[in-house]
């Protein structure tokens, strides 16, 4: 049983007695997944840096007191996941986003929240790019959105350094209710945590009461 | 910015094209047609779709050439209807005082007939025949007619090499050298040399489309290539295929009178092609340096041993290093591999171990050539010949040995020093050969 690889586009391969029992091909052939790597070993238990230790780094014992809980991310943000992450935010190439549908849908499902709320992008950046790309990561995985959240025209976070990240002004505003409610929020990256601390205030306006995040790859060191 | 000067012959995506005062200047198209087909490369298998924020529907876009910028069903190509810049003043003079050998010559004189004739014609010249120089008048004429010229190779590296070439010759019309991440992407000249890739942006452009390489990866394998360089030039205009080794299908028809090419049997400097030896040397996988090598290579002073995947070159890099420390190795995704191919030709390094990626356009002055492993299939008959052609290449030192370690022999390495042969049986009755 064949299929193409979604990001090399040769061929990838089972064997024919794993497509009878219902084995899928994999998305990617080997030499492209060898590429991604995932998150193993000890890391922090808020933002899932990879540390010597499990425990809580410096930067999440700095962090002011937030409804923000944790974070999950799958994978290091190296150099091939930074292409992916380009092709798929970028270049917009939505289909990608199915690459990571099976471990949003576990780890979504073990962390019980009760909403699922996209990262909202601005008017114009979302006419932009066509789609907002947390939106294409909570639909393959097929997970119900609530859109709790509207955000104001701002520069790109991606081109800010640290120091701007940390101290960024707030452009999330709540749109939807959320009381009482814990909020899982799905992002692509997770950098310096700033992003997520400024979406769990504005979902603490909205109501919640914890919010969760899962993203793809963990960045920094 | 006149936009003339950068959109002339361009086909562009909205988000490549700046605010224009004058939008009848413009032709449009969609991006995509149905049943599915993308307007820019071609492609009508890889697509995907989603919910588009701007058209409001469930949007397909084209993933084949999603590298170049988005085409989706709601992307509107964009082309220039305006006037064409003028070609600079001394268009196409050529400032070249070498001269052809007489296998040169022939083809120079049948590319400029069907360049003037707008038809298309194939050259098919053995590795250092020096297939550059025979498109030097036609190219000239064409200029000077004001024709638009373009030189399409199918990797950046070619096009780097050749820009400063034609530059030097054709110095009142410099040309423009476009690649990804090129310095030129805005610049207009009636004489331009692209990555094959870098077409995909024209639109009936050029007069004279010369494509060097034909063989090669990845323009024989991609359709979207071919269709590029189709799409870029002009419905009428002249086609010049460059190849030294054309597959076999093409030899076929060249050799039935199916497809107009001139042959250029011998090298430039008038000396035979080495003609490679076969040598088994028994399970190189499990040996990696097989002895055989070994003992080949005692009395080289500088050589390319070429194995089919990274893999076990890697492996079989520390072995080699056992017997000299001059020795390194290089693969397409290496980072230094600029740095360690110069170092081969400083002489600073004795032994370079590749992957096919040196298989063309290489000179190194004095080289002798080794294939571990050349039953492999990633060496077809094109690529042994291509490997073989980088043996003798330099005036000084125009012989240079050439070897195929085997664990079985295939067509393809029977077929390439058949092919070796036959080139220098023909270049010697021609009288190409001292």
């Amino acid at each position: 049983m064949r299929r193409r690889c979604l990001l090399c586009d040769g061929e990838t391969e089972i064997q024919s007695w794993a497509a009878f029992f219902g084995v899928k091909p994999p998305l990617l052939c080997e030499n492209c997944s060898k590429g991604l790597q995932k998150l193993t070993g000890p890391s922090c238990e808020i933002c899932s840096r990879s540390m010597k230790e499990t425990g809580i780094c410096t930067d999440c014992a700095a962090w002011d007191k937030s409804i923000f809980h944790s974070n999950h991310s799958f994978y290091h943000y190296n150099d091939v996941m930074q292409d992916l992450i380009a092709r798929f935010k970028y270049r917009g190439d939505y289909v990608l986003a199915d690459l990571f549908a099976q471990d949003i849908r576990r780890a979504a499902r073990e962390m019980k929240c009760d909403l699922v709320c996209p990262v909202p992008l601005s008017v114009s950046r979302l006419a932009e790019r066509r789609f907002n790309q947390s939106e294409a990561l909570i639909e393959p995985a097929g997970l119900q959105k609530t859109l709790l959240l509207a955000r104001r025209e701002s520069n790109k976070q991606s081109k800010k350094s640290r120091a701007e990240r940390v101290t960024a002004r707030q452009t999330f505003y709540p749109v939807g209710d959320a009381s009482g409610k814990s909020v899982l929020v799905i992002d692509d990256i997770y950098t310096t945590g700033a992003t997520m601390r400024l979406v769990s205030r504005a979902l603490e306006q909205a109501g919640a009461v914890s919010v969760k995040s899962i993203t793809i790859a963990r960045s920094g060191s | 910015m006149n936009p003339s000067s950068f959109f002339a012959g361009r086909e562009l995506i909205d988000e490549e094209i700046p605010v224009l005062s004058d939008v009848n200047l413009l032709a449009t198209r969609p991006g995509l047609s149905y049943p599915l087909l993308c307007h820019r490369c071609g492609n009508t298998t890889n697509f995907a779709s989603h919910p588009c924020t701007r058209c409001g529907t469930s949007c397909p876009y084209c993933r084949n050439c999603i590298q170049m910028g988005k085409v989706s069903s709601c992307t509107t190509l964009y082309r220039w209807l305006g006037p064409h810049p003028a070609h600079p003043e001394g268009a196409g003079t050529l400032h070249w005082s070498g001269t052809l050998s007489d296998g040169q010559q022939a083809a120079s004189e049948n590319v400029r007939r069907a360049i003037h004739n707008g038809q298309e014609h194939t050259v098919w010249a053995v590795a250092g025949a020096g297939k550059t120089e025979v498109l030097f008048r036609g190219i000239s004429e064409a200029l000077q007619q004001g024709k638009r010229v373009c030189i399409a190779a199918p990797r950046a590296d070619v096009v780097r090499e050749l820009a400063p070439r034609l530059q030097s010759v054709f110095p009142d019309t410099p040309p423009v050298a476009l690649y990804g991440g090129s310095p030129d992407r805005n610049t207009y000249s009636p004489l331009v040399i692209s990555t094959t890739h870098q077409l995909l942006r024209f639109y009936e452009a050029f007069d004279v489309m010369i494509v060097d390489e034909v063989d090669a990866f990845p323009y024989t394998f991609d359709a979207s290539l071919q269709f590029a360089v189709q799409k870029a030039r002009k419905k009428e205009s002249s086609l010049i295929y460059l190849t030294a080794t054309p597959e076999p299908a093409w030899q076929e028809d060249i050799q039935y009178g199916k497809r107009e090419a001139t042959l250029i049997p011998a090298r430039y400097h008038r000396h035979p092609l080495p003609v490679p030896e076969t040598k088994w040397c028994g399970n190189w996988k499990k040996s990696l340096v097989p002895a055989a090598i070994l003992d080949w290579l005692k009395d080289k002073n500088k050589a390319l041993v070429f194995y089919p995947h990274i893999e076990t070159m890697d492996k079989a890099l520390p072995l080699f290093q056992k017997i000299d420390s001059r020795v390194e190795s290089v693969h397409a995704q290496d980072p230094l591999r600029k740095e360690k191919v110069e170092a081969m030709r400083r002489g600073e390094v004795r032994i370079l171990l590749t992957t096919t990626i040196l298989e063309r356009g290489v000179t190194f002055p004095g080289v002798d050539v080794a294939v571990v492993g050349s039953e492999d299939r990633i060496f077809t008959e094109s690529a042994l010949v291509q490997i073989a052609g980088r043996a003798g290449r330099s005036a000084d030192c125009p012989t240079g040995k050439v070897t195929f370690f085997h664990y079985g022999k295939t067509n393809a390495m029977v077929r390439a020093v058949k092919q070796i042969q036959q080139m220098n049986r023909l270049g010697e009755e021609r009288g190409l050969l001292d």
